[in-house]
């Protein structure tokens, strides 16, 4: 089962923000989107979560395009986990992975047994079904991405879109967040992140996007597709390679 | 969420009870406890109360519709506002934030100015607060925006402002020594004038809205996300959205027929409620509601028995709801808010 885009144009119906862009995400693939500020990522996502109609070309899930699906089917295959924010309201973390549930049940429906369980069991398999009952609002920034991941699997998804899920985690969150990426895509997620960090794309990641000023720069391996001339042409900016010879592994370091 | 609500919605329903029993029986008439129960007891049992007459006649007659409006209006306004910071994500957002009492009260003066009966009056300001959100509706909407939240918050500000200008003429042009007073007084909300034919159109919008509400309670959780996140967990937000407006508005308007406009329960209200039981929206509706009942019953005792005459009820709300207000401004960090 794939999600693709085909031939999009994508933006707003004031302003095109790319053109041209075929993307492709398998289940069981963690794909990762790179560029600059300003060079179409967010709008990408949205377009292939449905939330945003492509002005050209389709964006489809099994062949069927995201415009044609409701609201509901959309959100039972695909999961959306937001750049982190402080909520206004302190909801329990329990109450923000039953929300997952939400497309599950009808508009008038309360969660039934099995939407609690299946929540319960999502917080156990981040490992943080201690929290349940905390505020979302009183818990770190690292225990809030967890929770949106738990609430994104509570969806019961095929596929999880992530936007920027290691911006603002300390560096040990950060290490975890991509082991939670690895994860979900080995229990046969198809998973799509953003992060403005191409180590995370390559620690995390199968394939790579480079995406700027809504052009696709490059697609492919990480190993291939992330390489010193490909992330200066990107940025626009120049890059320092790190090798560790013996374990053949590189990380790369801005300037 | 496992964790019981029970004693934050005892805690409200000790303070709904304390307000019946304060309201009924604190007044120029006192009435004893024990008078009240066996009145209301008799009368529930269908047999003659040992009470005198008199007080029957004070329980069920005198105070009895009274505390029925203020009951319903207290829960109205206080569920109504429990939906709006929901909706708009916002805890310091009231019920009328999209020109309700505006509207509301530009029918009324102009229903006064009419000389027009009690009923038209009510009947015009009920209209007039459904019309003005719609009209904000409408305009929010038309305006197409990444943010439909913020351009209908805006949207409800410049529409409250000019029909506040148009109270203000209505106002400049009424008889000043006979509709004048009689717009004033409306304005800053009382009960004094309910009458038992008030309460059954009181009573058939505040129970719509609320059920509508009732009913999308867990719906409304989502809907305190940002909109594209609800969206992306599977909620409609437009159409739900126009539901949730539509109920509260009703539910407010209602209210503000009834009584005028009285500021202040529908923004405390439901922080006290969330305070009790948290912002869950299954367990935040009932507490509100009691709350609010129970809030506006003690608040309308007070307006009625303080002082020789009677004291507007927008003045005593604003009196004990700025302090509050600004203990809460101090308190914003606090996990329930």
């Amino acid at each position: 089962m794939t999600l693709a885009g085909r031939d999009l144009t994508i933006g707003y119906s004031d302003r095109v923000v790319g053109r041209g862009l075929n993307v492709a995400l398998a289940q069981g693939e963690v794909l990762a989107l790179l560029g600059p500020n300003g060079g179409g990522k967010t709008t990408l996502l949205k377009t292939l979560l449905g939330l945003l109609a492509p002005l050209a070309g389709e964006a489809a899930i099994e062949g069927r395009s995201l415009v044609s699906l409701s609201i509901r089917e959309r959100a039972r295959r695909i999961a959306y986990v937001p750049q982190l924010h402080t909520p206004t309201f302190a909801f329990t973390v329990e109450a923000v992975v039953l929300m997952g549930r939400t497309a599950h049940g009808s508009l008038f429906s309360r969660p039934s047994a099995h939407d609690r369980e299946v929540a319960r069991q999502s917080l156990v398999r981040f490992g943080i079904d201690q929290l349940a009952e905390r505020p979302y609002t009183m818990i770190s920034g690292g225990e809030r991405q967890l929770v949106l991941l738990a609430r994104a699997l509570a969806q019961e998804p095929q596929f999880i879109v992530l936007d920027e899920p290691t911006a603002s985690l300390d560096f040990g969150n950060q290490g975890k967040v991509m082991r939670e990426i690895r994860a979900l895509a080995a229990s046969g997620h198809g998973v799509l992140f953003t992060t403005h960090d191409p180590n995370h794309a390559l620690r995390a990641a199968d394939r790579a996007y480079l995406l700027r000023a809504g052009e696709r720069i490059a697609e492919g391996n990480v190993a291939e597709v992330l390489t010193k001339t490909q992330l200066e042409e990107l940025y626009r900016a120049p890059v320092d390679t790190l090798t560790d010879t013996t374990r053949g592994t590189s990380a790369f370091l801005p300037g | 969420m496992r964790q019981s609500a029970l004693p934050g919605l005892t805690v409200a329903l000790i303070v709904l009870a304390a307000g019946l029993v304060v309201a009924f029986t604190i007044g120029r008439y006192p009435v004893s406890l024990a008078e009240l129960l066996d009145v209301l007891w008799s009368r529930a049992l269908g047999r003659a109360p040992s009470a005198p007459a008199a007080v029957e006649n004070v329980v069920l007659l005198v105070r009895g519709p009274r505390v029925m409006a203020a009951l319903l209006v207290g829960s109205a306004l206080a569920v109504a506002g429990a939906a709006f910071q929901g909706l708009f994500r916002n805890p310091l957002v009231s019920p009328d934030i999209l020109g309700a009492s505006s509207g509301a009260a530009l029918g009324a003066v102009i229903g006064i100015f009419f000389s027009l009966g009690i009923f038209g009056i009510e009947l015009l300001a009920f209209v007039g607060g459904l019309a003005a959100v719609a009209a904000v509706y409408v305009i929010g909407s038309m305006l197409r925006s990444r943010d439909p939240i913020l351009v209908l918050v805006l949207a409800g500000v410049v529409i409250g402002a000019l029909l506040g200008a148009g109270v203000g003429l209505v106002k400049y042009l009424a008889d000043p020594y006979n509709q004048l007073p009689a717009m004033t007084f409306w304005l800053l909300g009382s009960l004094a004038a309910t009458s038992v034919s008030d309460l059954l159109p009181l009573l058939g919008p505040v129970a719509v809205g609320t059920i509508v509400l009732v009913a999308l309670r867990w719906r409304m959780n989502v809907m305190s996300l940002p909109d594209e996140e609800a969206r992306a967990l599977g909620v409609s937000t437009g159409p739900l959205r126009i539901a949730i407006v539509a109920a509260a508005t009703l539910v407010t308007s209602a209210s503000v027929a009834t009584s005028g406009i009285i500021g202040w329960i529908g923004l405390v209200v439901p922080h006290l409620a969330r305070a009790l039981v948290g912002p869950d929206f299954p367990r935040l509706l009932p507490a509100s509601a009691l709350l609010g009942g129970g809030f506006l019953l003690l608040i309308d005792t007070l307006a009625r028995t303080a002082a020789p005459v009677e004291i507007p009820l927008g003045i005593l709300t604003a009196v004990i709801g700025t302090p509050f207000f600004i203990w809460l401004l101090a308190d914003m960090q606090r996990s329930w808010s």
